[in-house]
């Protein structure tokens, strides 16, 4: 028996093992939740399938997420399949690699457009789709990351994108409240997945952060355990929110002198 | 003690699944074992958390067959 038994989700952005919305749909699993799958393209397929049926789902679908007319598509099939939805997964971010490193003022009209649109808008497209799969009311929890309030360079644009995520997360559970449907985000601290690997520097960032936290780094397992709690009943009213998984990093000022080399 | 040959075959056998015959030191990535863009990112993670060493952006990029990632992880461990 689970805290999730006889929810249904659907999980956007898994692409191997070590991708954060697996971390999240192997918690919600391990509580009875009934999980769809959705993946961005081909290469991705095999990549996903295995995972997917490890945890029983039954539900593995092709979407580009910046086709509405593909995301009309993917939510009919999920209406035909699970009749409605308790929940939803956000874990999907995009920005070209030129984009990801070097100087932000020479981010490009295009990568700053994609990142956009994929990074953000997206969450927009699904949570107007899914709200009608959920007439008793749902969850929606997407993933953003500190670069969204601070520097962090090389996140660059994915900053900015983060950034007007975050708001969106707000907007959004404001507006799909009166449906009972709540709207957050979980920001974690770095994990390495395909995704950071695509970020300059990530390595460097990755043992600064660890080495500045009162925690330590995170690790997928931390977010999905915080997925577990913001997509499930425990957190009735909680909306809006933008929830710190991050081994405490935000709360630091300045790092511990004496960890410091020199 | 296996060769970091051994352990880099065994590495690349069950990441994207290939006969263990196929993986050879002159065996490309791409065109020999199939790898895609992504494989090959997957691989590096693998290859560095197995090794505990880093392997750089510029680096992977001059990464084409087995041997390259051998002789580099080998020249690391020195």
């Amino acid at each position: 028996m689970g805290t999730f038994d006889g929810k249904r989700g659907l999980v956007f952005g898994v692409a191997n093992k070590n991708s954060i919305a697996w971390g999240i749909a192997q918690a919600l699993a391990d509580e009875g939740a009934e999980l769809g799958f959705s993946y961005a393209g081909d290469f991705l397929q095999k990549r996903v399938t295995p995972l997917a049926e490890s945890v029983g789902s039954s539900f593995i679908e092709e979407c580009d997420v910046t086709n509405d007319a593909a995301i009309d598509e993917l939510f009919a099939k999920v209406g035909d399949h699970y009749g409605g939805l308790d929940f939803l997964v956000h874990s999907i971010a995009f920005a070209p690699r030129e984009d990801l490193g070097g100087r932000f003022v020479d981010t490009s009209r295009e990568g700053f457009r994609v990142a956009l649109d994929v990074s953000c808008y997206s969450l927009v497209a699904l949570a107007k789709r899914a709200v009608p799969l959920m007439p008793q009311g749902g969850s929606m929890l997407a993933m953003t990351y500190y670069g969204a309030e601070k520097v962090t360079p090389n996140y660059n644009v994915m900053g900015v994108a983060k950034a007007a995520l975050e708001a969106t997360i707000r907007y959004l559970a404001w507006d799909l409240g009166k449906e009972q449907v709540r709207v957050n985000a979980i920001s974690a601290g770095p994990i390495k997945t395909l995704a950071s690997a695509g970020v300059s520097g990530f390595r460097k960032s990755l043992g600064y952060v660890g080495s500045v936290a009162p925690m330590g780094n995170v690790t997928q397992a931390d977010v999905g355990n915080a997925a577990r709690f913001l997509l499930g009943d425990w957190a009735q009213k909680v909306t809006g929110e933008v929830v710190y998984v991050d081994g405490g990093y935000n709360i630091m000022g300045a790092p511990d002198m004496d960890s410091l080399e020199g | 003690m296996s060769t970091t040959f051994e352990q880099v075959r065994d590495i690349i056998v069950d990441q994207l699944d290939v006969d263990p015959d196929e993986v050879t030191e002159n065996a490309k990535f791409k065109e020999d074992l199939d790898a895609d863009s992504l494989d090959l990112v997957e691989l590096i993670m693998s290859f560095e958390e197995e090794f505990g060493g880093e392997i750089s952006d510029e680096q992977a990029q001059e990464i084409e067959t087995v041997g390259d990632v051998v002789r580099h992880l080998e020249a690391q461990a020195v």
